[in-house]
Parts: C-alpha cells; structure tokens; sequence
C-alpha cells in the first residue's frame, strides 16, 4: 500500500487562459494532520475539489488513499470531506440531513446519533437547519465529514464560524482523529492553529506550491530574531549599531532592536550593549510563527 | 442506485413537501370534480374548454373517472415543478458536492432520484384518484347522476387504464422539469421556464399554427393523460413524448456526468 495519503503530480486545472493550479506536486504523508495553506484564490480548493471526484484536472494526476483521482468510486467511500463550508437542506433537521448523507453512502444509520453528540449538537440534532448559526452548521458538516469513519479527513476551513471553544473543539478532534491513524487534509486561514496541530505542510500560493515537508523544518529554517528594548529610546541607534558592527542584519520595529541572530548571541549583545553603557529593559530570542514565515515566503516568491 | 433512491425518498417525505402537495392536489381534486356535480342542474358549462357535460353521460362507467381525469394537467404541472426544484436546488443549496463524494457514480443519483421522484408522483397520483372518485361519489346524488355503472367491469378496467396513462403523463411533466433542473441548475428558471411553456407558449404557439400542435411536448405528454385525442392519436403522443423526453434526459445526463461541480 502507498505510503501516502495524497500524491499530487504535475496537477492543472485551467479555466480559459488562467490558471486555477499549476503543475502542483505534493504527497500528504499517511496518518498526519497536513495543514493545506494559501491566499483566497491560490488554488486550495479547486486542489480539494479535483481530489474528490467534483472537478476534472486539466493535466497530470493524482491519487488519494492509492487509488488514482479518474476513479473517485474506489476511494471516497473511505474519506470524509467538508468542503468550502457546510452545505445542507435548509428545511430538514440536521439529524435527518445527516441521515440522507448516510443512506446514500451505505452507512449505517447508528452512526448519526453519537455523531451529532460528537460535535455538540445533541440539543440541536432536530432542529431544522435553516435555524442553525454558522457554528452550529460548521459541527454539522464536520459530523458529515466524519460518516464514513474515514481513512482520510478533507477539511475546507473547519473553523470558520466557530467561537475559540469551537476551535478548540475542532483542534481537539483532529488530534483524536489522527492518533487513531486518520489523515487529515485541513485548509485554514488560521495559520496559528495550523502551526499548533499540522505536523505537515502544503503552501500554494497563485496555483503553485510554495512549500511542502514538515511544519518542524520550515519553521525552524527562518531565522531566529532577537528583539532588545534599550531603556532609553535614545540608545536604540547606537544599539543596532552594535549588532552591525558584528555581522547582523538589525531594524528598528516598534521602538524595539529586531536584529537577525540566533539566540546564543542574545549573552554576547547584552556584555556588548553593558559595555557601551546602554540598559537593556528587555531581550528576547524569537522564533517567526508559521504566519510570520508564510508572509515572507510568500513575497519572496512574489518578488 | 437504491442508495440514492432511498436518500431522494428521506427528502421527498419531509412534512411540508409531502403533505401541502397532498393537501394541494386534494383541494383542487374537490375543487375541479364538485364544479361538474355541482353545475349539472344550472344548465351552464360545468367542465373543462367552457364545455358542459350532463347527468346522463356521467351515468354512465365513464363518470367514475371524469372528475380524475379533469385534473390531470394540474398534477402534471405539479410533478414538473417538484421534479425541477428537487433537482435544482442541489445546486442552489450546494448540497450536490455532498451527493457526489458520498456517491461518485453520477449517473447513479440521477436514478436513484428519478425513482423517488416517480414513486412520490405515483403517490400523488393514486391519492387524487381516491379523492376525486370519494368526491365524485359523494356529490352524484346532488347533481342527479347515478353510480350503478361505476362499479362495472368496463369502469374498472377504465379506471386502470386512466391511472396508468395519468401516471405516465405526470411522470412526463416531472421528467421534463428534471430535464430543466439540471439544464439551468435554479429551482425558479426551471419551474418558470417549464410553467410558462406548457401553459403559455404552446397554447399560443398552437392557436397560432395549428400544424405545431402534434409536435409540441408538453400537449403530447397531456394527451397521454386523457388516453388520446380526435386531433392526436395515443401511440403519436407517447412516441412524441419519449423522443423529447429520451433526447432531453441523455442531454442532461450527459451534462451532469462531465460538468465540474464548482458551487
């Protein structure tokens, strides 16, 4: 059996002259939570849409669970899929929507009760879902992705609409889900709650993929910044000068010394600042977060 | 396909589609058979075309099903509209990307669904049969029609003969909005657009060259309803109508099998 859950190769999708995704290649390793990354329009969903069967690829291929994405009907009956927001019958209940969902996918009819207990809808199970607030429709669709108890986890902006006790919620259940050895394929905005739970990483950004390994390695690859507050606003010249005086790259951010360096130097300038006579109020070593590096990979490619 | 028909027929009895549609179809069955019973003794047209019909050829084994067959073209327009919106509104409500990855064989919902659709018509269809026969009953005494002939062998096979072409002609209507469904993928273009044309452009077209009235769908698919016509044969009607018919579905199958489903 194939080591990945997703393997992307040389995958386009044109519409007209323009260019949805272009000659993307990825693999989303099996059992991970792989977070999918990009601006609106970068090409994650139309990426989602063609692993799922709804749309065909212009060019290349791809396969999902070993199965080649020419044959949805080989593997979707093992994946669950929530995308580009919930989308259900506004005048049937969320329980009774769920139900469709499983006569249709041969599933048994057991499986909604505990499902709508798993995403905190017990008392909301029979209303109609039309009354439902984007949160609760959110966990809905989360509880639909999860019917087919699936192998492989497709979430399109999980948590869009939730409240940070929903998100948590959300976070929570993927962990859960890939600890059981289900691959979850997520696509957020929320690129904080990514970096908390994605081990693995997919950029794109205008149909190309930017980046794909570890969440580990791409963030420990930028380089790490040394923030130093002089106590007196006059010395912050004098201390960037240091830093450059010694081989570092430093700016003034917000009255603050940001200088390029890894954190073992942080000993160093302080003796340097001390000995210039300069009071450093505060110094801290600081890693860019997953937003941080998905900005500037971003506008470096973008240059 | 059983799974999907079984999903469709979970839509299709939600509360307030079956029951307004049977309530619908059982008010305008009262409605349409007490106008004849009621109107026999004013002397005035009491049927359909401004025409009148009396108590005696209503005496007769045809009286038991004339009250069903006067609302046949209603139910036919009822099983367009529901067909189309059923269809469309997977669409408009973006739930068909769910359908899809729950079941990637397309072709296999288009069935499953047509199915359940047929069946809720079939439904609808035997439901008027009861009320329009129970209304027929109960007012034949006040209009002066008496029903000894109702129960005869010839009534009864007339009444089987009448369902089964009522039911193809509303299972025709229904194909036809589902045909409009997945063309223009909007509940109110397909019922607007089927509407007008069964009611409104083919009665004009028709009035204006009578020529066309052999050829146009929807005046065909009717005429299965009534068993044929002196202007149009019932072999003619239901060729007409499974070449329209036929042509259309393998069109929007074909559409819905390829097209990306991008909402």
């Amino acid at each position: 059996m194939s080591q990945s859950a997703i393997t992307v190769t040389n995958l386009s999708k044109k519409y007209g002259d323009r260019a949805a995704l272009a000659n993307a290649n990825f693999e989303v390793p099996l059992g991970t939570i792989c977070g999918f990354v990009g601006p609106n329009g970068s090409g994650k969903t139309t990426t989602i849409r063609m692993l799922l069967g709804l749309i065909s690829p212009t060019s290349g291929s791809a396969t999902v669970l070993g199965e080649s994405i020419t044959h949805p009907d080989k593997y979707l009956p093992r994946v669950g899929a929530m995308i580009e927001g919930p989308a259900f019958y506004p005048a049937l209940s969320g329980e009774e929507n769920l139900r469709v969902l499983a006569s249709l996918g041969g599933f048994p009819q057991d499986r909604v009760a505990p499902l709508i207990d798993r995403v905190g809808l017990t008392d909301r199970g029979g209303s109609k879902y039309k009354t439902y607030s984007l949160g609760m429709k959110q966990r809905l669709g989360i509880a639909a992705a999860l019917l087919p108890n699936p192998d492989l986890l497709v979430l399109d902006e999980p948590t869009n609409g939730l409240d940070p006790s929903g998100i948590h919620e959300v976070r929570e259940l993927m962990r859960d889900l890939a600890n059981q050895g289900t691959t979850v394929f997520v696509s957020s905005h929320l690129l904080g709650e990514l970096e908390m739970i994605a081990e693995y990483l997919v950029m794109l950004r205008e149909g190309r993929v930017i980046y794909t390994g570890s969440t580990a390695n791409l963030l420990s690859a930028q380089q790490p910044v040394l923030v130093a507050t002089p106590e007196y606003g006059v010395d912050l010249a004098r201390l960037i000068e240091i830093a450059r005086s010694h081989g570092h790259e430093a700016s003034v951010v917000d009255d603050q010394a940001h200088i390029i360096s890894e954190s073992d130097w942080g000993a160093e300038l302080n003796r340097l600042a001390f000995e210039a006579g300069i009071t450093l109020a505060a110094l801290t070593a600081v890693r860019p977060s997953l937003e941080e590096t998905f900005f500037t990979l971003t506008e470096k490619i973008g240059e | 396909m059983l799974r999907s028909f079984f999903a469709e027929s979970r839509k299709l009895r939600r509360p307030t589609l079956a029951l307004s549609t049977l309530l619908t179809v059982a008010a305008f069955s009262v409605l349409f058979t007490s106008i004849v019973y009621l109107r026999i003794k004013s002397g005035e047209p009491n049927t359909k075309m401004g025409e009148r019909i009396t108590a005696t050829e209503l005496s007769q084994y045809i009286g038991l099903v004339y009250g069903f067959k006067l609302v046949s073209f209603f139910l036919g327009i009822t099983a367009l509209c529901i067909f189309a919106s059923q269809t469309a509104q997977e669409y408009t409500f973006g739930t068909l990307r769910n359908l899809l990855v729950r079941q990637p064989i397309r072709i296999k919902i288009l069935a499953g669904k047509f199915l359940a659709m047929s069946l809720f018509a079939t439904i609808m269809v035997a439901f008027t049969a009861v009320m329009t026969i129970a209304t027929s009953y109960a007012l034949a005494g006040k209009g002066g029609v008496t029903t000894s002939a109702w129960m005869s062998g010839d009534a009864i096979q007339l009444l089987g003969e009448t369902f089964g072409n009522i039911l193809l002609s509303t299972i025709g209507f229904g194909t036809l909005g589902m045909i409009l469904g997945l063309l223009f993928r909007s509940p109110i273009t397909a019922i607007s657009i089927g509407v007008l044309w069964s009611l409104i452009l083919e009665t004009i077209l028709a009035a204006a060259i009578s020529s066309t009235l052999k050829w146009l769908p929807a005046q065909n698919i009717a005429n299965i309803a009534e068993g044929g016509s002196r202007t149009i044969g019932y072999s003619h009607s239901l060729l007409v109508s499974l070449a329209y018919l036929g042509v259309g579905l393998a069109v929007v199958s074909l559409l819905f099998k390829r097209r990306d489903v991008a909402n």
